[in-house]
């Protein structure tokens, strides 16, 4: 396998092959410093108000496809064999590209800084295909924030110019961008810098394990939505970055008939489809984990890897009996997902070894399944409590329980004292649920932050466990004031 | 009826021209400070704080790892400022660099210079810093146990004898909630750019609402002639009040590094330290009595505002008195107590923000109303038509008659509108069948008086070119932070002579073209500056008609300006060509113009007077659903109608009504300030810190100006400010979130506080079942 010590990306219809690239360089200090491209903004620094936000394109399956990122946590190594797209490029010889004459016409922009990220998500749900829901629109824009416009204008724009006929100068050279981006993935091992100061990219699958068994102290970077703040807001120097995004083996998802594989470099977007299959609720936390800009980077093998006792995913990924594989070197290993997590900071996993793929069991016919993510925001937000519920039924009975939540303890954690109690339960008798949510309070002991006192954690989990029985018990009423049991197709 | 016949002649005033950014913004190509092209030899400014501690001595500082740091030029302290170490916009007590001790966590006690950006931020991480640390006053309780002096004397307005009043009341309510702050997050954080030049003198290019102090400041600081700095301002990436006096702080240490280096200096804040280390709106304990009737008419209001004003004075007591200005917003209180404390905490000092503290003491007015209907079970919409101002119940707390009222009006449309009675059933009945969910609804009116209560700030001044080709120059006092003050003018200016905006060339807002101007706040923008322009396009516009009277022998009633064309008699010219001739003439083609608010007169020690030019009214309609086991809530619907007299520009101030709401509505519900017992600030970035998303946003919204006959008062072409008002509209979510959760038992007040997060909900909702 050959080795390239360069990164090549297509911009402005060339193609840019950088040499020297400092292992932490952003792009979006690559635009603004270095290119002096100064359209796209730094709102905050840490990918949380879409001020910054560019488009990558990307192959997939012969088409490249727009999506939108956060420059400002984008590390240049992501930028290997993708198309960038700015706000300074839309207009074409003085004339605005659609989405632009939409934002003015709606009177879209007031202030105008958070404006060209606006314009980058929408350019990309411009490409995105059929013309979207007013739902669609909202959750698109999710991460972008605008204090000025109260958002009503730029929802107008949206549905004013993405008609899903695009025909803008990408949309018509489509095919060319694609031939470029084709050419562009060589198959190279990328290795810029060397020695003690790199951004490794490799290619393969083996060559990503060996690499990362021989550099241990490397940090290993997936869409470095969580490491992105490392750079920009702790100041933290990371000599060796070691991407698994390169992989395109570790992209991979197998929708088997009683699991699902994620491959680890699987983003949340490239796995939304297959992982909402499994539950609506499933497909409904994905809508709100992070947002379309985190979601189109951010990977689930990084959400595990991570190790906070706040991502969205462990929980339902616990509750729903999912399996975690590790690699390191050629070795692999397996535990169940629950077990990778054993403190605060610490996880089971050595220096070195790589989280490679979890597996995902399907629902069986007498399974139930409910999630439900608590924030002060809907969307965009760190979860307060995150919680999922994996019922067992027999008949009108509660067979067994597995159940997990997020925010309550230094890590995900099932509630074992709480799956005891529900084992028994009649979904008919309000009286026989008092005893497990009750034993929450033996399970959790949960703190207080920013986001959550620990008496609202408890009481809040507790009304979760209440609301997963009444919904699953067939309550009359509507029980959610937010999103649907969203069934994706 | 003048101005009424003259609006509906005009051609670009109250067209909804679009912004005149919006093309660059759309484009990136709208140049902020940072985007503008870097000088030669440019450094970067980073302020240096305590990382831990906020009251206390400087026991020891090292600032020896921080100057030995890659890339730093020079470190600068307190000692390095050669005049007045202060950038205080009142009364003092706001070190540019902290001498030897600190009052609040964040406070800067010292400035890196770097070749990078990157490098300053590191190196200032590098400080060996100790503090002899106290323990803090961060919560008002603090402040009054600890006994801290305030940052301004306890005020009041008092009306009657109130306790007398209460103990004449059929009923009395006595309760006690919060009012949270509220983060600016302005998009782009602050920034300055400092460039020296000859002389000692320096341009100073500052992303801030009031240039004028900003020049006065670094001139204060350098020990220089206020002649010898330039400030100067294109536009804000936002501001809602947050740029108003403390951008100052970041223009100074800039200018600061310039004047030290001789480089120009940039000094731009990353968004945690941006939010650790300026103020924001004011929160508030408020503790209060009210008296009322079986019909729910109000009969004495005692009320007591403490504020949590932060470590120093800032804006904060104009901000309380204007608390107390709007603690009646349109109601009649026969008898009144309001009162205000301005508690001084070890926290960053709070500042303005959209609306100046009237929120706080609207939302007061509208919980004491939600009160008063669950203790009377009447309607809350009918308790409001109760108590409104009247032509005779007309004089409020401070002495000033209310002479416009349109509230009874504007509410009287939106209720019907937005079909208010009928869902009011409809909410009762799906409460009655659900049981997890509730809903609430609530009809809320706004009235907000418009001018600065300090009197002398109401003036402005502009300057108008008109050059030989007939294309206009413009400059006056007010600054452009997204709510289209600039396209507002221009449009003013076109209409007065008569020709296309695009003819009006806007320019940035700089203290050389403009001196001595009052800060784009109060809403105040359009109407002062509006009115400023006007008379400096009138001027000219005057010497012109004088000139082609004379050159052309026709009456000056036979002279007309329009379409870019003047008639001057059966002679027909462009408007350039007349301007040709009048230069020929040698006829000025430049003037400026002054606007100073007439009928104000406020006696602050008397509590008497007119503080108010006018009042701008609103009201909003909003639905909300709760959930009852998670605290979680959901905006249905929301309706606002909101009067801006004769609109400028009706798409523009449909965006401020839209945004303000919006902003509102975020103040009162997700967005939570938290601090931690050490009073450091625990939501420092947007991760943390919620402000809406669209989302939040509800599908259903239905937004229209209000039909109005124009401002009764002589104001530009009879509009009313629009800035600030519509923020108070989004009071109607957190009383319909009241309403929702006063289902859940009759004759029992909630006890919610603000915002309104689902923890807050939940925790009012346990005390209704409990």
């Amino acid at each position: 396998m050959s080795t390239r010590n360069t990164i090549r990306f297509l911009r402005r219809g060339e193609i840019v092959e950088l040499a020297h690239v400092p292992p932490i360089q952003t792009v979006l200090d690559y635009l603004r410093l270095d290119e002096k491209s100064r359209g796209t903004k730094e709102g905050c620094n840490e990918g949380d108000c879409g001020a910054c936000t560019v488009a990558i394109g990307r192959l997939r399956h012969g088409r490249v496809v727009y999506e939108p990122v956060n420059a400002c946590i984008l590390l240049m190594g992501h930028l290997d064999g993708t198309e960038l797209v700015t706000v300074d490029d839309l207009a074409d010889n003085g004339e605005l590209h659609p989405v632009q004459r939409a934002m003015v016409d709606t009177h879209g922009s007031q202030c105008g800084f958070c404006t060209p990220g606006f314009i980058m998500s929408l350019f990309t749900l411009y490409h995105a295909g059929a013309a979207p829901t007013r739902q669609q629109i909202a959750d698109h824009i999710a991460g972008n924030l605008c204090r000025c416009t109260g958002y009503r204008p730029i929802i107008d724009a949206a549905t004013a110019s993405c008609t899903g006929h695009p025909a803008d100068r990408w949309a018509r050279g489509a095919k060319a961008a694609a031939k470029t981006l084709a050419a562009l993935d060589d198959g190279s091992d990328v290795m810029v810098g060397s020695g003690e100061s790199f951004i490794a990219r490799p290619s393969n699958a083996d060559a990503l394990a060996a690499l990362a068994a021989r550099h241990p102290d490397a940090t290993i970077v997936s869409g470095a939505t969580d490491v992105g703040l490392w750079i920009t807001k702790q100041l933290r120097q990371l000599p060796k970055i070691i991407m698994t995004g390169g992989v395109s083996s570790l992209h991979h998802i197998e929708d088997a008939a009683e699991r699902i594989s994620i491959s680890a470099a699987a983003t949340y977007a490239e796995a939304f489809e297959s992982l909402g299959r499994i539950d609506p609720d499933v497909g409904e936390v994905l809508r709100r984990l992070g947002s379309t800009q985190v979601r189109a980077s951010g990977t689930i093998g990084g959400n595990i890897a991570n190790g906070s006792p706040i991502g969205d995913m462990p929980p339902v990924l616990i509750a729903l009996g999912a399996t975690l594989h590790l690699r390191y070197g050629e070795r692999e290993r397996q535990m169940p997902l629950e077990d990778f997590f054993i403190a605060y900071g610490r996880q089971d996993r050595s220096p070195g070894e790589l989280v490679w793929r979890v597996d995902v069991p399907k629902l069986k016919a007498n399974e139930a399944f409910r999630a439900y993510k608590i924030s002060k925001r809907f969307d965009q937000d760190i979860s307060a409590v995150m919680s999922a519920f994996r019922l067992t039924l027999d008949g009108r009975r509660v067979a067994s329980a597995r159940i997990a939540f997020g925010g309550m303890a230094a890590t995900p954690k099932r509630a074992a004292q709480t799956e005891l109690a529900l084992a028994g339960a009649a979904l008919d008798d309000e009286a026989t649920w008092t005893a497990a949510i009750a034993a929450l309070a033996q399970d959790y002991q949960p703190i207080a932050d920013m986001r959550a006192s620990a008496a609202y954690r408890m009481e809040v989990a507790q009304g979760l466990l209440r609301k997963a029985l009444l919904e699953i018990a067939g309550a009359a009423a509507d029980t959610r004031v937010t999103g649907q049991r969203m069934a994706v197709a | 009826m003048v101005a009424a016949r003259r609006i509906a002649e005009t051609q670009t005033v109250g067209k909804p021209l679009i912004h005149d950014s919006a093309v660059l913004h759309v484009q990136g190509s709208a140049t902020y400070i940072d985007d503008m092209r870097e000088p030669d030899g440019l450094v970067h400014v980073y302020p240096g704080f305590a990382r831990n501690g906020a009251l206390g001595k400087i026991a020891s500082i090292d600032l020896e790892p921080v100057r030995a740091a890659p890339g730093v030029i020079a470190v600068l302290t307190a000692q390095d400022i050669p005049g007045h170490n202060d950038c205080s916009p009142s009364i003092g007590g706001d070190p540019i660099l902290a001498t030897d001790a600190i009052a609040f966590h964040g406070q800067v006690i010292f400035a890196v210079v770097a070749r990078t950006r990157d490098a300053a931020r590191r190196a200032a991480r590098l400080a060996k810093i100790e503090i002899d640390g106290v323990k803090p006053a961060v919560t008002v309780e603090d402040a009054v146990a600890m006994k801290t002096d305030d940052v301004g004397e306890p005020y009041a307005f008092i009306r009657r004898d109130v306790n007398k009043a209460l103990a004449s009341s059929d009923h009395v309510i006595a309760e006690s909630f919060r009012v949270g702050g509220q983060e600016h997050f302005y998009l782009e954080g602050q920034v300055s750019l400092a460039v020296p030049e000859e002389q000692g003198a320096v341009t100073v290019h500052c992303s801030t609402q009031h240039p004028s102090e900003v020049q006065h400041l670094v001139a204060g600081m350098l020990d220089i002639p206020s002649a010898l700095v330039t400030c100067e301002c294109r536009r804000m990436g936002g501001a809602f009040g947050g740029k108003e006096s403390q951008a100052a702080q970041w223009a100074c240490l800039a200018a600061l590094a310039a004047h030290i280096t001789g480089h120009p200096a940039k000094c731009r804040l990353d968004r945690d330290e941006d939010m650790i280390l300026t103020g924001k709106r004011h929160d508030f304990r408020v503790d209060y009595r009210v008296g009322h009737d079986a019909k729910g008419r109000i009969t004495a209001v005692d009320v007591d505002f403490l504020s949590r004003c932060g470590y120093s004075a800032d804006l904060s007591n104009a901000i309380c008195d204007r608390t107390m200005f709007h603690a009646d917003n349109t109601y009649y209180y026969p008898a009144a107590r309001i009162a205000t404390r301005r508690l001084r905490t070890h926290t960053v000092s709070n500042t303005a923000f959209r609306g100046f503290g009237g929120p706080q003491g609207m939302v007061f007015a509208e919980r004491m109303i939600e009160a008063i209907a669950v203790k009377t079970d009447l309607d809350p919409l009918d308790v409001r038509k109760t108590n409104l101002y009247t032509d005779v119940r007309n004089t409020t707390p401070y002495g000033m008659k209310v002479e416009d009222n349109i509230a009874l009006e504007v509410i009287g449309q939106l209720e019907v509108s937005s079909g208010y009675r009928a869902r009011r059933k409809e909410i009762a009945a799906f409460n009655a069948r659900s049981r997890v969910l509730k809903k609430g609804l609530s009809l809320t009116p706004v009235k907000f008086g418009i001018s600065f209560t300090l009197t002398h700030l109401n003036q402005a001044g502009a300057l108008v070119h008109v050059y030989t080709d007939g294309s206009v120059h413009l400059n006056h006092g007010g600054t452009e932070m997204g709510q289209g003050l600039y396209t507002k003018v221009a449009q003013v200016v076109a209409e007065e002579f008569g020709i296309p905006a695009g003819y009006v060339r806007i320019t940035a807002t700089t203290t050389g073209k403009v001196p001595n101007t009052s800060a784009t706040a109060a809403s105040s923008g359009a109407d002062l500056n509006g009115m400023a322009a006007k008379n400096a396009a009138g001027t000219i516009k005057a010497r012109l008609i004088d000139f082609a009277a004379r050159k052309w022998k026709v009456p000056k009633s036979r002279i007309r300006f329009e379409n870019g064309q003047v008639l001057v008699g059966n002679r027909n010219m462009s408007f350039g060509e007349l301007a040709r001739h009048a230069h020929m003439a040698r006829i000025s083609l430049s003037s400026t113009g002054y606007y100073a608010t007439p009928k104000i007169a406020w006696d602050r020690a008397k509590a008497k007077g007119r503080p108010f030019f006018y009042f701008a009214y609103g009201a909003a309609c909003a639905e909300v659903t709760i959930d009852t086991l998670t605290g979680e809530m959901r905006v249905d619907r929301v309706d606002l109608l909101h009067d801006v007299g004769r609109s400028l520009n009706p798409a523009l101030d449909i965006g401020q009504i839209e945004g303000g709401f919006v902003q509102g509505m975020g103040w009162l519900t997700t967005e939570e300030l938290v601090y931690d017992a050490e009073g450091r600030l625990r939501t420092h970035a947007p991760s943390t810190y919620k402000i809406p998303c669209a989302s939040d946003v509800p599908a259903d919204f239905r937004v229209k100006l209000f039909e109005s006959r124009g401002n009764k008062e002589d104001t530009i072409y009879r509009s009313k400010a629009v800035g600030e008002p519509p923020l108070m509209l989004g009071i109607a979510v957190w009383t319909a979130i009241f309403d929702a959760i006063a289902s859940l038992r009759p004759k029992q007040i909630p006890v919610l506080d603000a915002p309104a997060t689902p923890e807050a909900i939940l925790r009012a909702v346990r005390g209704m079942l409990a």
